[in-house]
């Protein structure tokens, strides 16, 4: 390649092929990430072309801002258990699909239709955020025709004359979200672990039956330890997605942008399209958008270190 | 697809055969039966969150054959006709014109995609030349950052164009924010092309850009295939972008929502009009195209999505 690419003219080709997409890049990403810093200074509305710089007083007051400090503790919830129940549920459904079959002569298998359960649990994925947003409005209905109460009625578990709440009562509204948010990752994840499984070469695990270890061992001894850094990957990836959660918030609780009942459900990107669309903060909301990114750089650096292990080389 | 998915069950299910395992001593029959045990188990599981799945979307979609009473009065009625009116109302009610929008607007933004995004990768990947990997990491890193950091001055930036509520507005915006994603994953596709053909290419005369759309792009199309697809799911399904910069700006404005965002407007609406099974239908529109795409191209989805993050 390199004598190829030596060629004279080479240079114009380069600028050519670069010029569009680099400046769309440019103008509509990396140019309002790195405004959204300056702005952040300012108390600027938005709809006036004037403002101040106010220095540090945008983060001061988000230090004070109730509203701002539990949708900060959400967030915070949100990024240990999203990740964590996806990922557990996803790890036990990928060992199931692929090493939980008859183990017959040549020893782990994946079950039938392995191929099946792939392509189901994957589906939520390609639905938007929208979809999701109606479906579970639906089932968390707070009367009878709620899928959830109407199932829970049904087999007598909670009476018909008081159907839960769902998304109004204070303390279950973040948890009836998680739930919409495992729903919808598991299968992505399973089909990323099943690709790791698939990866490590079958003699390891025909070693380790020869050696006497049972199934539970294998998964802990052996797929655990190979699967690491897809594991690692995927809480990154997790906890960037419960640093968000605008859609789900927004249109399925109460409250102008939700976060509704009276902010137990509130998340920071709420508060930051609020303050800004509504309110008219934009300075403000510039501040909110640098403490999320400064959260999701630290957490991420938190999760590799905390689930940092001797790289396994296969 | 079936084909294929034989193919790969074959060797287990020769594996299960007693025949392989009868002549074994007795330490595998025992082994055998734990497995027995075991796959009872994992499909009990298994099972059960597939029915997790399945089982809402079907409520859903037969919600749209209900009436708003039947609705609020029980989730596990049955439909009481079968009749497609709250299709015709849900398309009538706007469904139809949202979906009219984001055809408009992928139309365009697909292709620039992924048109940019493989001229951007081609050249990073193959053309070595200084500040090569910084603009490589610039591309890229977009990806890590949270689409809430840019939102505000996006908007603006939008505005100053003369932008808002315009589809040109959110395709240019739509390219630029697939762009991380395309150019990371096109990037170790083209690097993996042969060199031997390019050279060949060269000594027969062609061009650089010749060589790119003649012959590297033919060679990359399996790789843009899987790219497309998940470029075309996550535009289609893109809520937030949609949201801030498809908003009428005066009242003489027309409406340009997006699929999702329409849906949304729609749960609003139906929610003060009680008419649920309108919701309900157009949740359904919404959710069948995907549902067609899925099928059709989940071999390429998932083997596309397995390479690009195992990496």
């Amino acid at each position: 390649m390199s004598q190829v690419a030596q060629r004279k003219g080479r240079a114009g080709f380069i600028t050519g092929f670069l010029f569009a997409p680099l400046a769309l890049y440019l103008t509509f990403v990396i140019w309002p990430y790195v405004q959204t810093f300056g702005y952040s200074f300012t108390n600027w509305s938005g709809q006036s072309p004037t403002f101040d710089f106010v220095g540090m007083d945008n983060y001061a007051t988000l230090l004070s801002d109730e509203v701002f400090r539990g949708a900060l503790w959400h967030n915070l919830l949100l990024l240990v258990f999203v990740p964590l129940v996806t990922i557990l549920l996803a790890l036990f459904f990928a060992f199931m699909v692929n090493a939980g079959g008859r183990g017959g002569a040549g020893g782990v298998q994946g079950v039938g239709g392995s191929r099946f359960y792939k392509v189901v649990y994957f589906f939520p994925q390609v639905l938007s955020l929208a979809i999701l947003s109606v479906l579970f409005g639906a089932i968390y209905r707070s009367d009878e025709g709620g899928l959830l109460n109407g199932f829970l009625t049904k087999i007598g578990v909670i009476d018909a004359a008081h159907p839960v709440e769902w998304l109004n009562e204070p303390n279950l509204v973040l948890w009836c979200l998680l739930l919409v948010v495992v729903w919808h990752g598991v299968g992505f994840y399973l089909v990323l672990f099943s690709a790791a499984m698939q990866s490590v070469p079958k003699d390891i695990y025909e070693a380790a039956l020869l050696d006497g270890a049972g199934r539970a061992q294998t998964f802990f001894k052996v797929t655990l330890p190979l699967l690491w850094d897809s594991v690692q990957t995927s809480a990154v990836y997790l906890g960037i997605a419960a640093m968000d959660m605008f859609v789900l918030v927004s249109t399925m609780t109460s409250g102008q942008f939700g976060g509704g009942p009276d902010h137990h459900s509130e998340v920071m990107s709420t508060v930051l399209m609020r303050n800004f669309l509504y309110f008219g903060k934009s300075g403000y909301a510039c501040a909110m958008g640098v403490v999320m990114l400064a959260l999701t750089m630290i957490l991420s650096v938190i999760t590799l270190r905390a689930t940092r292990r001797e790289r396994i080389e296969f | 697809m079936t084909a294929q998915s034989t193919v790969i069950k074959a060797p287990g299910e020769k594996a299960g055969e007693p025949a392989g395992g009868a002549g074994r001593p007795g330490k595998r029959e025992g082994r055998r039966s734990e497995g027995m045990a075991l796959n009872v188990f994992s499909h009990g599981f298994l099972v059960v969150w597939a029915i997790m799945i399945v089982l809402p979307l079907l409520w859903l979609a037969l919600g749209a054959f209900k009436t708003d009473a039947q609705i609020g009065g029980s989730a596990l009625s049955w439909p009481s006709n079968w009749h497609f009116d709250a299709f015709g109302r849900a398309w009538t009610k706007g469904i139809g014109g949202y979906f009219a929008n984001t055809l408009i607007v992928l139309v365009f933004s697909v292709p620039l995609t992924m048109l940019f995004g493989s001229m951007a990768a081609y050249v990073l990947a193959r053309y070595p030349f200084t500040g090569n990997r910084l603009i490589y990491y610039f591309f890229v890193s977009g990806a890590m950052f949270p689409v809430f950091l840019a939102l505000v001055p996006l908007f603006f930036m939008v505005k100053r164009f003369d932008m808002l509520n315009t589809y040109q507005g959110l395709i240019l915006v739509y390219v630029a924010y697939s762009m991380p994603f395309t150019v990371f994953f096109m990037h170790s596709f083209f690097r993996t092309l042969p060199t031997a053909i390019h050279e060949a290419a060269v000594i027969d005369g062609a061009s650089d850009t010749r060589i790119f759309f003649q012959v590297m792009l033919p060679m990359a199309k399996p790789g843009l295939i899987s790219v497309g697809i998940f470029n075309i799911l996550g535009q289609w399904n893109q809520y937030i972008l949609p949201a801030v910069l498809m908003q009428p700006q005066t009242s003489a404005d027309p409406e340009r929502y997006m699929l999702t965002q329409g849906l949304i407007q729609l749960q609003y609406q139906m929610g003060y009009e009680t008419d649920l099974p309108v919701l309900f239908a157009g949740a359904t529109i919404a959710m069948v195209p995907m549902l067609v795409v899925y099928l059709s191209f989940q071999r390429q989805i998932q083997s596309g999505l397995t390479s690009a993050t195992l990496k």
